[in-house]
């Protein structure tokens, strides 16, 4: 596609046109102080190859930076190794603008590659409907309750306090403008989300819950999404790290009504927080509610299997205003690379890697209760639990910082009373070697 | 497309500027359907969104949307009224609105508040001289 910028005097034109005498007056709500008035402090010019030597030494003033380290950090982000394939395949030029596929004459290479993305996330989870992806699994979810309300024309919804907290910051800033009601669901003693607190109404829109969840919990889908079904409200099964799918029930065969999440786990490097990939899948009888597009599999006039987006009715640029969301775009490449990291996996590679994951983690787990810890949470969890470090947790973090070890995520600050909790994670890429450095690092 | 002279309307039937049909049944009933010329121009139906049986309705308000491969139509009740059946064999088969608009592709069943409204709408010869521009 090609791209036009603004010429000296389109942007002089503009500005007339609204009755401004600079561009800087489009900025004037932000307030002064948090502008940069003088310029930045930095060399004026530096050669290449010094630069990228500097940006390296900066980098390596990270706790995580390099081989020499070890962070049990997971909490919605995990690391795990990406083959070589992967960015290999996903890097072709012919991926390089992934961008919308409008054109299906010109464009079969990419609506394939979405149409087998959906294919394999409709395998996984067990659902009829996968779209071609949204941005991230925050926003995966934000869009699936808005898709409940749609369906069900009511606006309460009621969410578990064990689904990620960012997530839900990530709702309230959807929802609060809708003047939709969020109840908040306490957690039980055992680390799950607690049902009984649900008003025995019919008023909810949708019920939601994260498995595994927030502290690594494996929940009891069944009985959420049957609970849900009970309120005649839509069950949303919301997850952080699909990987589990590799080895417990999906939320597909457990009655979800929609179930959606974060996909980084499959191929996507940790990188900061994003790109990341929204997964969303839902019943084939709620598809046309559905947020974002779809490739279908289709003939051609000579009857040859050719793919093009289908529903684009629904999308904003036909619908404008009654599109049924804004979301008029996908993550591409990052489905892209999903795809192919799954499919490098193999038949039952998921499957054996997620064993990994979880014996690997259940070993921590073990040893860290050997070595006097307390584990809070007594069910089951899949490659990241919970772990109480005792009274002097701070300290200790902060001393296993100093020796490159990043002892998960502190709770305290998303659940106050958590105070000596920390969030573990242990994927495939921590060796048996570090996790016994860390037992006895904290060992009581 | 179709020459407009190869479309039918019937005689006895109402019809509206945005393409819809009406027919006043025996009990005074209404039918509500889009027009031959509207399925015509709209092309492959493959969706409609029927509405809610018991819905009170004022006219000029939207009473479902048709959805065909090209695009999303709204459609507007040209009298106020109350909704009290809908064409759920739509929800299988919305091709029915193609093959047969006046009969099998019927859209709602509705109770017209106030008789009178029917008096502004059009009959076949204005609808046809409406299409072609007269």
């Amino acid at each position: 596609m090609r791209f036009f910028p603004h010429t000296e005097k389109d942007i002089a034109h503009m500005l007339e046109n609204i009755g401004i005498d600079s561009v800087d007056r489009l900025f004037d709500q932000i307030p002064p102080e948090t502008k940069i008035k003088d310029e930045l402090n930095s060399t004026k010019s530096i050669d290449e190859f010094s630069l990228i030597k500097h940006f390296k030494e900066l980098a390596g003033k990270n706790t995580v930076s390099d081989n020499h380290s070890t962070s049990f950090l997971g909490a919605g982000s995990y690391n795990h190794f990406v083959p070589e394939i992967v960015p290999f395949l996903s890097s072709r030029s012919e991926f390089t603008t992934s961008y919308t596929p409008y054109q299906p004459e010109i464009s079969q290479g990419t609506l394939q590659s979405i149409y087998e993305y959906q294919t394999l996330i409709c395998r996984l989870f067990e659902m009829e409907v996968a779209n071609a992806s949204i941005y991230d699994g925050a926003s995966s979810l934000a869009e699936a309750i808005l898709m409940a309300t749609r369906i069900t024309k009511k606006n309460r919804i009621a969410i578990s306090a064990t689904v990620h907290p960012l997530y839900r910051l990530v709702i309230n800033t959807y929802l609060t403008p809708l003047e939709c009601e969020i109840i908040e669901l306490p957690s039980l003693q055992d680390g799950t989300i607690n049902i009984s607190k649900i008003e025995n109404d019919k008023d909810l829109a949708a019920l939601i819950v994260q498995s595994p969840n927030f502290f690594g919990c494996i929940e009891d889908l069944a009985m959420v999404n049957q609970t849900a079904k009970e309120h005649e409200s839509l069950s949303i099964n919301v997850f952080t790290e699909p990987m589990a799918y590799g080895l417990i029930n999906s939320p597909g065969s457990q009655g979800a009504d929609i179930t959606c999440g974060e996909g980084q786990s499959f191929g996507l490097p940790l990188s900061f927080g994003g790109p990341y990939l929204g997964i969303f899948a839902t019943k084939q009888k709620y598809v046309r509610n559905m947020p974002g597009r779809l490739v279908g599999k289709t003939v051609d006039k000579a009857g040859k299997p050719g793919f093009v987006l289908t529903l684009a009715t629904r999308e904003q640029h036909i619908r404008r205003e009654k599109a049924t969301s804004n979301i008029c775009t996908n993550n591409n490449l990052c489905a892209l690379i999903a795809s192919i990291y799954l499919a490098s996996l193999g038949g039952n590679g998921l499957q054996t890697l997620a064993k990994l994951n979880y014996d690997k983690s259940e070993y921590l787990k073990s040893a860290l209760k050997k070595a006097g810890l307390k584990i809070p949470f007594v069910t089951p969890t899949f490659n990241e639990f919970v772990v109480d470090m005792g009274k002097n947790s701070k300290e200790k973090y902060n001393e296993l910082l100093s020796k490159n070890i990043v002892a998960g995520l502190p709770l305290e600050k998303y659940y106050p009373e958590m105070e000596n909790c920390y969030l573990m994670n242990v994927t495939e890429v921590i060796s048996k070697k570090e996790m016994d450095r860390f037992v006895d690092e904290v060992a009581l | 497309m179709s020459e407009i002279n190869n479309l039918t309307f019937p005689k006895t039937l109402f019809y509206s500027n945005d393409h819809e049909w009406l027919k006043l049944n025996e009990d005074n009933t209404l039918s509500v359907g889009i027009t031959d010329y509207a399925q015509d121009q709209l092309g492959d139906i493959v969706f409609v969104e029927l509405p809610e049986v018991g819905k009170i309705l004022n006219k000029g308000d939207e009473l479902c949307t048709v959805e065909s491969v090209k695009s999303v139509s709204e459609i507007y009740i040209p009298v106020s009224c109350e909704v009290i059946s809908v064409n759920t064999n739509l929800e299988d088969k919305p091709e029915l609105i193609n093959k047969n608009p006046y009969d099998k592709g019927w859209l709602a069943l509705v109770k017209m508040k106030d008789k009178s409204e029917l008096d502004a709408l059009l009959r076949k010869d204005q609808y046809m001289n409406m299409l072609k521009g007269i």
